[in-house]
């Protein structure tokens, strides 16, 4: 595994990311119960640290051996507080849908650590990471392919009873699942109809239905909206703001559309090739981002309002994303990027208020990954 | 030009091909599909037109018929189940629905050429791409492999693919999205046609991606002097490029306007409802505002305006007549050209 000792080193000192406090628990009831427990609001419910996945690459068909590594995922950390929306944005092949899957527990990270109330959900197996997975919940992009055509509406909502029959509800069931049919908006008496009777904003409303069933603390968005007409995304957007309010949730939203992680999110990471290039309150990112990543990310959306388009300078970007297989040395971004010098080559970046804002307060002074931070006057998205 | 007929009643076609015709006008078309659950009416009475160097953007939702009626356009609607019971495309003001399939076999490709959503399923995966861009010389120009693959070369380089003479021989899979959709472009401007369609050219890409290639289809646009149809469901982009803009909406054009103007006033309830449904920064936190129900089925589109079920402002009549395309004027009467408005209340919709 030589491929990893490289990354060992970079630990990414972010003081924005709280200490974790790690419940040594003896036995897998008492993680159980660590599991259990209720955290107040504004406290961290999910701290990642270091999380790495490498995918391997190997050669040959008899005798396989590696070649080589995808790098989807290469040393994130952040927080997630309780009752907060994380907004994660980056372009298609930068990690941020391998991070949801690590974050369930669907994939086994390479290292690094998942904190779900101090358990790392990494090392966990058998009750206490059934517990966990009952408590973060997903929804899937397409609304299409993530439901079984076979199925009943109520046979799915309720599939995850029959998962946890210790959370079920004793008795009538199917009255728990109109009941969520009716919390995101759809007609309870649908409980019988089938995914292809109803329409794409429909179905996600399913699926969001199918993640709150187990009334959990956390869920994954993973593109909840970009499969969806212009129209109804506003809809399903209102309703999952709504939810958040009334169930107390905790969001990881995961999009590429910039306006609209801006509408939902408290806070925003910007990833680019495996890392975080920069994380902050959704203003800081927004108004003042000082990655040249995240500059270039929001001067490319197009704005619809033509006379906002015409103000502000337009950063085009030549190329293409890197190859997360053989990613550049020193910093990601420096093939793409404009003020990338022999240092950006060399050295890696660590995430972290860079030195010139320190001890400032500027919305700029927020953690960004770049050795040449600095604020620029660029046409912003979503304003 | 204006951006079409202002009223429902149709002008007598041009006899022959007159110079002061639009590169393309499309009147009255009307395009249904007859299925098994019934008649499915696509394409409702559409008009608009394009002149040389100009950008018509077509916005709508999926279903509401964009793609189809630029399908219609090139000739390429699967016919059965596609059925074209009335209507007209005009190219130079030639009737192309009147034409013989020689004929139109002519003008596509080499006068009207479409850009394709998805590249990776658009190419051929067994060809390389040098022979595919190569194809369009051999068949229209009858040129040689060896002058095609010249050509194919150059055409490459031109959509800025770097080491062209290298990758001509490659195959679609080792290209990627943003690179493939440059292939398509290239295809498209070979034989350097008077319009290209581009039917969501960068749907498929990241915003990095799509900022470049947009660029790319500008600047050859602009190079050319070629008209452009940009369909889309995208404000964003439609606002960054186009000149003028149709709304389309259950098959039929709602509003039209030139791109400012759209944006600063809406004169469709339907229009102005998408423009609110994006997220605003003063909007932070707040419920965002959300057109209610769902696109009609193109089975039964309902009576009077299609758009009334889900109207805020819609009255009886909006239940029982289908309201026209009428220009919509200044409050004093004054005249905005090139605007038009299919609502019975467009004037409470832009002065309320």
């Amino acid at each position: 595994m030589a491929e990893l000792d490289k990354t060992d080193g970079s630990m990414d000192a972010t003081p924005n990311v709280t200490e974790v406090v790690a419940v040594d628990a003896t036995d897998e009831t008492a993680a159980v119960a660590a599991i259990e427990a209720p955290v107040e609001r504004g406290e961290p419910i999910l701290q990642v640290r270091n999380l790495v996945k490498h995918f391997p690459l190997s050669q040959g068909i008899l005798f396989k051996r590696q070649v080589g590594a995808v790098k989807a995922v290469d040393g994130v950390s952040f927080d997630l507080y309780q009752g907060e929306t994380l907004g994660i944005v980056g372009e298609s092949g930068c990690g941020k849908s391998t991070v949801a899957r690590l974050l369930m527990a669907l994939e086994t990270a390479t290292s690094g650590e998942v904190f779900y109330k101090g358990q790392d959900i990494t090392r966990l197996s058998g009750r206490a990471l059934k517990a966990v997975r009952r408590n973060i919940q997903m929804v899937f992009q397409d609304p299409y392919t993530s439901l079984n055509p076979r199925m009943t509406v109520g046979d799915i909502i309720g599939e995850p009873f029959d998962i946890h029959p210790e959370v079920a509800p004793k008795g009538d069931r199917r009255a728990r699942v109109q009941e969520l049919l009716d919390v995101v908006g759809l007609n309870p008496e649908y409980i019988n109809r089938y995914p292809h009777q109803f329409s794409g904003g429909q179905r996600q409303r399913i699926g969001i239905a199918r993640g709150l069933a187990l009334n959990p603390e956390i869920i994954i968005c993973d593109e909840p909206v970009s499969a969806l007409d212009v129209s109804v995304q506003a809809q399903v957007i209102n309703l999952m703001e709504k939810l958040q309010d009334e169930f107390n949730l905790s969001y990881v939203f995961i999009a590429h559309d910039l306006s609209i992680v801006r509408h939902i999110s408290d806070r925003v990471g910007v990833m680019y090739l495996g890392k975080m290039a920069e994380i902050g309150t959704d203003a800081e990112i927004y108004d003042h981002p000082t990655h040249p990543y995240t500059q270039a990310l929001l001067s490319a959306v197009p704005v619809p309002d033509p006379e906002a388009r015409e103000r502000g300078e337009r950063i085009i970007l030549t190329g293409d994303v890197p190859s997360p297989a053989n990613p550049p040395s020193g910093c990601r971004f420096r093939t793409r990027c404009w003020k990338a010098q022999d240092k950006c080559s060399t050295e890696l970046p660590l995430l972290a208020v860079p030195e010139r804002f320190k001890g400032s307060d500027t919305p700029a002074a927020h953690e960004s990954a770049c050795h040449f931070a600095e604020e620029k006057d660029i046409v912003g998205a979503a304003s | 030009m204006t951006i079409m007929d202002k009223t429902a009643d149709i002008p007598a076609p041009r006899a022959g091909g007159s110079n002061d015709a639009p590169l393309l006008e499309v009147r009255d078309l009307h395009v249904e599909f007859h299925t098994r659950d019934g008649v499915a009416k696509a394409v409702n009475g559409v008009n608009y037109s394009v002149d040389s160097g100009e950008t018509l953007a077509v916005l709508g939702e999926s279903g509401s018929g964009k793609s189809v009626t630029a399908q219609a356009i090139m000739g390429i609607l699967d016919m059965p189940p596609g059925k074209i019971p009335q209507g007209q495309i005009l190219y130079r003001g030639q009737d192309m629905l009147t034409m013989s399939y020689e004929e139109r076999r002519k003008i596509r490709g080499q006068k009207i050429a479409m850009i394709f959503q998805d590249a990776l399923s658009s190419l051929n995966p067994v060809l390389s791409v040098g022979y595919q861009l190569g194809e369009m010389f051999r068949v229209h120009q009858g040129l040689s492999k060896k002058q095609a693959k010249a050509k194919a070369i150059e055409l490459m380089d031109r959509v800025k693919i770097p080491a062209a003479a290298q990758r001509v021989g490659d195959y679609p899979h080792q290209f990627s999205g943003g690179m493939r959709q440059r292939i398509m472009i290239a295809m498209a401007m070979a034989l350097e046609p008077d319009l290209i369609i581009a039917d969501e050219p960068t749907t498929a890409l990241d915003v990095t991606v799509q900022a470049q290639v947009m660029d790319l289809l500008k600047e050859l646009q602009t190079e050319f002097n070629m008209g452009l149809i940009l369909i889309t469901h995208d404000l964003g982009v439609v606002a960054d490029v186009a000149d003028k803009i149709a709304v389309m909406y259950a098959g039929r054009i709602v509003e039209t306007a030139p791109v400012h103007e759209l944006y600063k006033r809406p004169a469709h309830p339907y229009t102005r409802g998408l423009l609110d449904s994006i997220p605003r920064l003063d909007q932070k936190g707040q419920e965002l505002y959300a057109i209610k129900g769902l696109p009609p089925n193109l089975l039964k589109i309902p009576a009077g305006c299609a758009f009334n079920p889900r109207c805020p402002k819609a009255e009886d009549i909006c239940r029982t007549e289908i309201p026209v395309l009428v220009p919509v004027s200044e409050q004093d009467g004054s005249e905005l050209p090139g605007r038009g408005s299919a609502c019975h209340f467009w004037k409470e919709t832009i002065h309320g």
